[in-house]
């Protein structure tokens, strides 16, 4: 997902890590009536770059004349609770019930809200929580305190007699009583406080409370509208293969054999794909396979995994390197050095296969251009059906609906591109659904990392110099190319040196440029989660080269940083650390600070005599700042582990003759329920600014097991998957 | 080829290839989209139904193979005691996240408890083996499911 965009070490009173300051209010009359309240919000700082125009309102609160509260938000669901986080925070400030808070879900409605600049946010980075924690706690308090201000005057009594609760401005002195809709109108004609009090955490009464998520009901009896489930009089239903090998393209097709099944209507050829147009998927699946289809393969036909990860093994030699932090003077500490201590760590490509098979509904019409897809960036799925149908962009109308899984797949709008060039050929709308296998074959994958370490310990073990270049393609360069600006991309090497604070220290990072076509971008803990594995994976090596214990070792380089301390200890605790453990079984710790939140996972795995390993539990302790959802909170550490273990444990793609190896879930496997892992997790009581939670157990859980196999076995894994073939016997 | 099938206690007739899968006649055929398309190869149990009671891939299902089966979708499992305590426990125990996999897991979960209603973790493992979630509810799943079958057992004493 998108990366936060700056290393920034969080503190209760400066914004969000990668969020800039910028957020006000605006009010006015509702259309229909009532109070519409609208939000600006604060941006990633890559968008800020070039966001510093006039009032562009990122979300609505509006308050009818019923006393119902919409909130209209660009943030998408796809998981992660935030349909059920956000109105929390309104609701505490407002003094409503969370139940009376309604959503929808924007782009909005062109009559009762103004500006289409919503649909460009972006929903990922674990930033929702983290961007809309105090500008939505504002609205509500300007909103509450607008109330009252209405009720006063209507009264003719001092604002500061009143109070407001569940929807009600009361006058104790009086008796009086006004129910929030009663005074929507009133309270639209009141100034917009310029400033107003927050509630200290000790009054929260629904903030760090369980609440009940309010996104769930149809998901349990089928009637929740993912993309996929999009229904339109005359739709079709349309499935595609594009060229098995990357950046090749369509030559031929004989598609006498495809016109002949039962149901197809239309075969559709782009440049680099073939599309069967059908009554429904079963017809359109028989009829792709029908096809006689010739490919150009292009200039990567022989592209394998091997060519590069040779190529960046170069490149780690090589250079040119671009420095990301220099501290001290590292060749004079390793001139200098007991010893030194170097190796060399690998991740490899993964996909996301998210549950929910790509998909996207295009109806394009010689005036129009409509979209129906679950998106995590609504306004560049906007962007690329204009651009292909060279409409301009308000006459282009997104959908959004739920997310079956985003994990940062859905970041990307590539197959929002593709679906729209086939629905230009077709008349009617067209729901164009990849296959699994052609989802894992054309994904936009997370980046192989290839990264070198050396560093210094002195006679005592203390480490004296820290080293760590970086080689891997860049998503920066791509995603944000004016950040990418001096060569260094700033997620590529986000976390490199872990928490820990050395004494001289050295990051840098070599691009690595993939071929034309093959293209590479966010997955779920981006570059923490690489970081994550590879640092905690070299500093415990530094540990038994130091003779120390793991726990103790890292508390050591933590002597700074104190929530850092926090979150070892109160793992190392909790999960028994020191104590004895059976055979072949072995613990291993992990600690990291990403997203703002800083989280420890002490892993206890079991190693069968072929290999085979089995994660018996996983300790985890957090701590993320003030929560605003507890039970969330602790879903999300569950299922990021779920998702990082997947990786840990099997996740790989690989390359041959220019195509992906892997096909679907038997050989591109998932973790299964009889492999899950029991997970603790404990939260710290924190009034910090809140962390984003959506990512940093994905990034935990991989150095944790490999730690812990290291412990188990005594064999040392540097390379993702894990291996059983080295475990053998060990 | 037509063919009569009856879902959810009713009779509708469609007409496609005796190859077509169960599950795009369910969705595309008849519109009945709370059946999930994961991987169409019986590899992820996103798209499972019942079939006369029993747990199916409706993704390799072909349509010729039903005959006059009874088939049960998520649309109607709450209908039925297991899957009305399956659907109560997955919402008090808040399972979901994305929720995509679900409808496939409910129906799983509903076909285990319908037979065995204190399912040891060993029962769980292999009535649930089958049904990936990418978001990794599966340790809600297991608590939603004793939770389930307890308050059936108890219903049904």
């Amino acid at each position: 997902m998108l990366n936060t965009y700056a290393p920034v070490q969080p503190a209760s009173d400066t914004p969000a890590p990668g969020l800039s300051r910028r957020s006000f209010l605006t009010a006015s009359l509702a259309a229909g009536g009532g109070l519409l309240l609208a939000v600006s919000l604060p941006r990633f700082v890559g968008e800020a770059l070039a966001a510093d125009g006039p009032f562009a309102p990122d979300a609505f609160i509006r308050i009818a004349t019923d006393g119902t509260v919409t909130l209209v938000m660009p943030q998408v669901e796809m998981g992660q609770g935030i349909y059920t986080a956000l109105p929390m925070l309104i609701a505490e400030e407002l003094e409503i019930d969370l139940a009376g808070v309604r959503l929808e879900h924007a782009p909005p409605d062109g009559k009762l809200y103004t500006n289409p600049a919503i649909g460009f946010q972006v929903t990922g980075g674990s930033t929702s929580i983290r961007g809309f924690y105090e500008p939505l706690r504002k609205a509500g308090a300007s909103a509450r305190t607008m109330l009252v201000a209405a009720a006063a005057q209507m009264w003719g009594v001092d604002p500061a007699s009143c109070d407001a609760a569940k929807g009600v401005v009361l006058h104790p002195a009086s008796g009086r009583r006004a129910t929030y809709g009663s005074l929507a109108e009133k309270a639209a004609a009141i100034p917009v406080p310029k400033e107003v009090a927050l509630k200290p955490v000790d009054k929260f009464k629904l903030i760090g409370t369980p609440a009940k998520r309010l996104d769930v009901a149809g998901k349990v009896n089928g009637t929740a509208t993912y993309g996929i489930d999009v229904k339109l009089p005359g739709l079709k239903v349309a499935t595609v293969a594009a060229c098995p090998v990357f950046g090749g393209k369509l030559k031929s097709v004989d598609d006498t054999e495809a016109r002949a099944v039962k149901g197809v209507r239309q075969i559709v050829k782009i440049d680099d794909a073939v599309a069967v147009v059908a009554d429904h998927m079963g017809a359109a699946k028989k009829g792709l396979a029908a096809l006689k289809i010739e490919w150009d393969e292009g200039p990567n036909a022989t592209l394998s995994t091997e060519e590069i990860v040779k190529q960046m093994a170069a490149l780690a030699t090589s250079g040119p390197a671009v420095d990301d932090k220099k501290v001290g003077d590292v060749a004079a500490a390793e001139a200098a050095a007991a010893r030194t201590v170097k190796a060399t760590y690998q991740m490899p490509f993964l996909a996301h296969a998210t549950m929910e098979p790509l998909n996207c509904t295009v109806h394009v019409r010689p005036d129009g251009c409509e979209v129906w897809v679950g998106s995590q960036v609504l306004g560049r799925a906007q962007a690329t059906a204009a651009e292909v149908t060279g409409l301009p962009a308000e006459q282009v109308t997104v959908h959004n609906h739920l997310l079956g899984g985003g994990f940062g797949r859905r970041l990307e709008v590539d197959s929002v591109t593709q679906a729209v060039k086939i629905a230009k050929q077709v008349d009617g709308p067209v729901k164009v659904v990849w296959t699994r296998e052609e989802d894992i074959q054309h994904d936009i994958y997370r980046p192989y990392y290839y990264d070198e370490f050396a560093a210094g310990l002195d006679a005592q073990g203390k480490v004296t110099s820290f080293r760590h270049r970086v080689v891997g393609s860049s998503i920066v360069a791509r995603w944000l190319p004016q950040a990418f600006a001096n060569g260094l991309d700033f997620d590529a090497v986000d976390g490199a040196a872990g928490p820990y604070g050395f004494p001289n220290l050295h990051i840098d990072y070599v691009r690595h440029m993939l071929p034309d076509g093959f293209v590479t971008g966010w997955w779920r803990g981006v570059g923490i989660t690489h970081n994550a594995f590879i640092v905690e994976g070299f500093v415990d090596e530094l540990a038994v080269e130091a003779k120390a214990d793991p726990v103790a070792f890292r508390r050591g380089l933590l002597a700074n940083d104190a929530r850092a301390r926090g979150v070892l200890d109160l793992a190392a605790e909790k999960a028994g650390w020191g104590t004895t453990l059976p055979a072949r079984t072995g613990r291993g710790i992990a600690v990291l600070f990403g997203f703002g939140t800083y989280m420890a996972q002490v892993a206890d795995v079991e190693i069968g005599k072929d290999g085979a390993v089995k994660v018996r539990r996983i300790v985890c302790s957090v701590d993320c700042g003030v929560v605003v959802n507890p039970d969330t909170v602790k879903a999300q550490v569950q299922g990021g582990i779920v998702y990082g273990l997947s990786a840990a444990l099997y996740g790989q793609i690989t390359l041959k003759d220019g195509r992906v190896e892997q096909s679907n879930f038997d050989n591109y496997q998932a973790l299964r329920i009889e492999e899950m892992p029991e997970i603790e997790v404990h939260i710290v009581d924190s009034r910090e600014a809140p962390g984003g939670m959506g990512e940093p157990s994905t990034a935990g859980v991989a150095p944790a097991v490999v730690n812990a196999i290291f412990a188990a076995t005594g064999q040392r894994l540097r390379q993702l998957p894990i291996d059983p073939d080295r475990l053998k016997g060990a | 080829m037509s063919f009569t099938l009856k879902i959810n206690g009713t009779s509708h007739e469609v007409d496609v290839d005796d190859d077509t899968p169960l599950l795009w006649v369910l969705r595309d055929v008849l519109g009945m989209t709370g059946t999930k398309f994961g991987c169409g190869a019986a590899l992820c149990g996103a798209c499972t139904v019942h079939i006369d009671g029993a747990p199916a891939r409706s993704c390799i299902t072909t349509i010729d193979t039903v005959g006059d089966s009874a088939i049960t979708t998520i649309e109607a499992v709450g209908a039925s005691p297991a899957g009305r305590h399956i659907q109560q426990a997955w919402l008090d125990l808040e399972v979901v996240q994305c929720g995509y996999c679900q409808s496939g897991q409910i129906m799983s979960a509903a076909a285990l408890i319908t037979d065995n209603k204190a399912p040891s973790d060993d029962d769980i493992d292999n009535a649930m083996s089958g049904n990936i979630c990418r978001c990794g509810t599966y340790a809600r799943i297991r608590e939603a499911i004793k939770h389930a079958a307890t308050a059936y057992a108890g219903e049904a004493k």
